[in-house]
């Protein structure tokens, strides 16, 4: 089990990202002109503020070589998980549905909150059951999610009540596409792995995708890409 | 060349915490009787070939999603 974490200019949370993985499996950061992801069974899109978040957060990254490998990676079913500028980016390149606006109100957040899982048939979430509650900082300006006719088993992570940090539509805080192999969440998992910091229960999002790929059952997407 | 402006707002019926930021500032200052106040963005290039900036709209300086775009060419 080998994760990819991508490294984008401007990308700050890439590290933690590389050493919540490990804890799991195997994990290298692949540079964001890579276009290599021989033997990664998963890519990680990290936080952070890739090409600066000019235009629009996200908006350039997409365009970027390493993005165009893992559109391909996660056409053939690979499972990809973006983490706050992560899942803008994959918003922006339209791998998931939706956008990201800025926050409510107007401000810069960081917290830990509660979010409630709601989908957890997803390679991320296979180790929770629905309804399970995972303590995970926030850390983000741009985080309001805003998806119009968003279907509802593609709602993975909803804040819970009285929890909503950005005024995200319906609470929403974690969404995957139709097939359910790309998982984008707002809240850091990587930043939720060790006790030490106060919550460990980012770790079961990595420890799911582990899981499955070594049970050989993350989708079609565990072989990699050529 | 030709001159463009691309003028990029918030889609209507997206709430825009900036422009209710501005319209709650302007009476502080006197100025009563603003209304519908919305905060957007300026994009000026110069092109050859102005027929392709929708494009470049959809692609990449919007987010049609989220925002409307106008594309204004300046006189020559």
């Amino acid at each position: 089990m080998r994760f990819g974490i991508v490294r984008f200019p401007g990308s700050c949370d890439e590290v933690d990202a590389l050493l919540a993985c490990r804890r799991f499996g195997d994990a290298r950061l692949l540079w964001h002109k890579d276009r290599d992801l021989a033997e990664i069974d998963a890519v990680v899109v990290p936080g952070g503020f890739s090409y600066g978040d000019y235009l629009r957060a996200g908006a350039i990254a997409r365009f970027s070589p390493v993005m165009e490998t893992v559109l391909e990676f996660a056409r053939a079913g690979g499972p990809v998980l973006g983490i706050c500028n992560g899942f803008q980016v994959l918003c922006e390149a339209g791998m998931l549905p939706g956008a990201l606006l800025p926050n409510r109100s107007l401000r810069f957040v960081s917290r830990q909150v509660d979010v409630v899982v709601e989908n957890p048939d997803t390679p991320f979430t296979r180790a929770c059951e629905k309804g399970d509650r995972l303590s995970l900082p926030v850390k983000h300006t741009t985080g309001r999610y805003y998806a119009p006719g968003i279907r509802a088993e593609q709602v993975v992570l909803r804040y819970a009540p009285g929890q909503n940090p950005n005024g995200a539509q319906d609470d929403i805080a974690g969404v995957c596409n139709r097939d359910g192999n790309v998982v984008g969440v707002m809240p850091h998992p990587e930043h939720a792995v060790d006790p030490m910091t106060g919550s460990s229960d980012g770790g079961r999002l990595f420890e799911s995708l582990a899981t499955a790929v070594a049970r050989g059952r993350a989708g079609v997407g565990i072989l990699p890409v050529g | 060349m030709t001159r463009v402006r691309v003028l990029i707002r918030p889609k209507e019926g997206i709430l825009d915490p900036q422009g209710q930021a501005v319209e709650g500032a302007l009476p502080a200052l006197g100025f009563e009787g603003v209304r519908n106040v919305h905060v957007g963005r300026l994009i000026e290039l110069d092109v050859e070939d102005a027929s392709q900036v929708p494009e470049m709209c959809e692609r990449l300086l919007a987010n049609p999603l989220i925002e409307d775009y106008e594309v204004q060419e300046a006189a020559a």
